[in-house]
């Protein structure tokens, strides 16, 4: 950047190799198998490791488990914002929804966490979209203002009616059997959920998807209902983030209004710009650096978010495309100034 | 009779912390989600000035009103500006910058209870029956007056009519020699300091708290939805709608219920009528 402007100008070319293994012929050498797996596999494989790597300290174990929960409510966040057109600053709500719901489930019909995460999973999802359909033909700011609202309320009335256990919280849920297994669960759902969602968005409805947020009325002119798949769109998010609740749950043992606190609105969008957002890959990597320099930053209480809230402006004023894709850039093109 | 009074002085409050949030929305398109952040930081500047520096009440409470508008003009001008247009990157970068004002205020030490502006005047009066105290009267005087020399400001002086372009044609107003950015700054700072202004006349009532911080950016924004975003008449009547409605559901059902009226009454506004009672969008439009 630091040459002289006017006469130069820097431009972007594919890399060879990025060419090559585009198409099917990537199967041709094993070069580009490896080109195309490597980042992949790095992910993977840093994943499953740092259970095992971390077992030594077991403080920083849990942080793993942290940040998979944390993971998943980020990758809805983004697939709704950046594929959807929905931007939810609510993400507390779809957490206490799924935490409330599991512990529910656990705590008066006895079932194991094995079972109550999947089925929290699926009613939180339901709960969640059915409580969000009036808002869905809303756009851009006007659903985020009201998504905000939403675990805000939904913590106010859990106070007020004292129901649940009311500010206590429901005590005395099951924990996971052993550690091992609460990570191992964790880290395969993140990763189940990042290429599932890749994959998702490639297809058929992904395109529809990507359609309603850069242009509903178009959309609704080739007479496909938009709110249908909006709503498709929620039932995926909060799926996602009900899973996570529904995991912090039987990790802390506890179900609770904390579960709707602003730490789960705002460090998945926190971890979503910095990552790199609508890569849903790039969330997962905002979390890794994210949690765990929130737990770094525990001692200082609400400084935390003061401190993310920064970062994030600071990223999405000047960085906005955020790591994820400035590193995919580098991976697959080189760059050089040419002559104008 | 209770019902009645006390209806209006909820009414005005919560005009009163709508009108900056319309303000900045109608012209500039921004939704200023720091709008809490500002009206919370305005009362702690106040109270900064009075008990640490030692000036008097009206000193701090203009100086303070001052920073704010400086704070917004400077937010507007080094952050919002390089996102205008793109929602959802405004929203979040508004959010952080609010989430950021609010949370390291509570991490300074800022808590419930402690932080006091007093009344500007003690003591209460009866009015037909039911017994007011002043701070409460001077809400409903200076919140109207507040409105009244608003509406004058932006229909009778050139500044508030290039806003007033702004707001409904920013093309339009760009031929006419109207610099869309600078008012968007103006915009700004103004909203700002009506955030500051709202914060003086209400803070008195209770404690400086972050979390009136939130409240107050919901309830602004719920007022400015069932009125119709950018529409000042449309927040005023929002405002009684949500006023009245709140006392009455505090007096038949208990206080709990207060925070769902104003979702319900949003819910019901968006299914009934998206743009809200007075919104100036076509319908389903820019909203839906």
């Amino acid at each position: 950047m630091s040459s002289s402007k006017g006469d130069r100008r820097k431009e972007r070319i594919d890399r060879g190799i990025k060419v090559r293994s585009d198409s099917v012929y990537a199967i041709s050498s094993w070069k580009e198998i490896t080109y195309l797996i490597a980042p992949r596999l790095v992910l993977i494989l840093g994943l499953a490791l740092a259970p095992l790597v971390l077992s030594a300290a077991p403080y920083w174990q849990r942080v793993v488990s942290i940040i998979c929960v944390y993971s998943l409510l980020a990758m809805g966040f983004d697939f709704l914002a950046n594929y959807v057109g929905l931007v939810s600053l609510g993400g507390g709500f779809y957490v206490g929804i799924g935490a409330y719901a599991a512990a529910l489930l656990n705590t008066h019909f006895g079932l194991p966490p094995m079972i109550t995460i999947p089925m929290a999973t699926l009613l939180g999802a339901i709960i969640c979209t059915v409580l969000f359909l009036p808002c869905l033909p809303l756009r851009g700011v006007y659903f985020a203002i009201v998504s905000l609202m939403y675990p805000l309320i939904a913590a106010r009335i859990v106070e007020a009616l004292d129901i649940f256990g009311g500010t206590d919280g429901i005590l005395g849920v099951d924990g996971f059997s052993n550690v091992w297994i609460e990570q191992y669960f964790l880290v395969l759902c993140v990763l189940v959920m990042v290429f599932a969602l890749r994959r998702l968005v490639e297809e058929d409805i992904g395109l529809v998807f990507r359609g309603v947020k850069d242009n509903d009325q178009a959309v609704k002119a080739s007479g496909i209902n938009i709110n249908q798949y909006k709503a498709f769109g929620v039932f995926i998010a909060s799926a996602l983030g009900c899973l996570g609740g529904a995991c912090l749950t039987h990790m802390y043992m506890w179900a609770g209004l904390s579960q709707f606190a602003l730490d789960f609105s705002i460090i998945p969008i926190a971890a979503t710009v910095v990552g790199g957002g609508g890569t849903l890959v790039g969330p997962v990597l905002g979390c890794l650096i994210l949690v765990p320099v929130s737990e770094l930053l525990r001692d200082f209480g609400s400084l935390r978010i003061a401190v993310y809230s920064i970062v994030l402006t600071g990223f999405i004023v000047f960085k906005s495309e955020g790591i994820m894709i400035y590193a995919a850039r580098k991976y697959e093109q080189f760059e050089r100034w040419v002559e104008i | 009779m209770d019902i009645i009074i006390y209806g209006i002085i909820n009414s005005v409050s919560l005009a009163l912390m709508a009108v900056g949030f319309t303000l900045v929305y109608g012209v500039s398109r921004l939704p200023n989600f720091a709008h809490g952040a500002l009206y919370i930081l305005t009362g702690y500047l106040t109270w900064i000035l009075m008990n640490r520096v030692g000036l008097n009440y009206v000193f701090s409470a203009i100086i303070a009103l001052g920073l704010i508008g400086l704070i917004g003009a400077a937010m507007y001008q080094l952050v919002l500006i390089r996102v205008r247009g793109m929602p959802i990157s405004e929203i979040i970068a508004s959010y952080a910058i609010g989430l950021a004002i609010l949370e390291g205020l509570r991490w300074g030490g800022l808590k419930g209870g402690t932080f006091r502006l007093p009344p500007f005047v003690e003591g209460s009066v009866t009015v037909l029956g039911v017994s007011v105290d002043f701070q409460r009267i001077f809400v409903v005087i200076l919140g109207a007056t507040l409105m009244g020399a608003l509406w004058l400001f932006v229909n009778n002086t050139k500044l508030g009519l290039a806003l007033k372009g702004m707001a409904q044609d920013e093309r339009a107003a760009l031929t006419l020699g109207i610099d869309s950015d600078r008012m968007a700054v103006t915009a700004t700072a103004i909203g700002s300091m009506l955030a500051g202004a709202a914060a003086i006349i209400l803070l008195p009532l209770g404690s400086i708290a972050v979390e009136s911080g939130y409240h107050v950016l919901i309830m602004a924004v719920a007022v400015c939805i069932v009125g119709g975003l950018g529409s000042w008449t449309g927040a005023v009547l929002a405002a009684f709608i949500i006023g009245f409605a709140q006392i009455l559901s505090v007096v038949y059902f208990g206080a709990h219920y207060q925070a769902v009226v104003a979702l319900l009454a949003i819910v019901i506004t968006l299914i009934c009528r998206p743009s809200g009672l007075f919104g100036r969008q076509k319908e389903l439009e820019e909203r839906v």
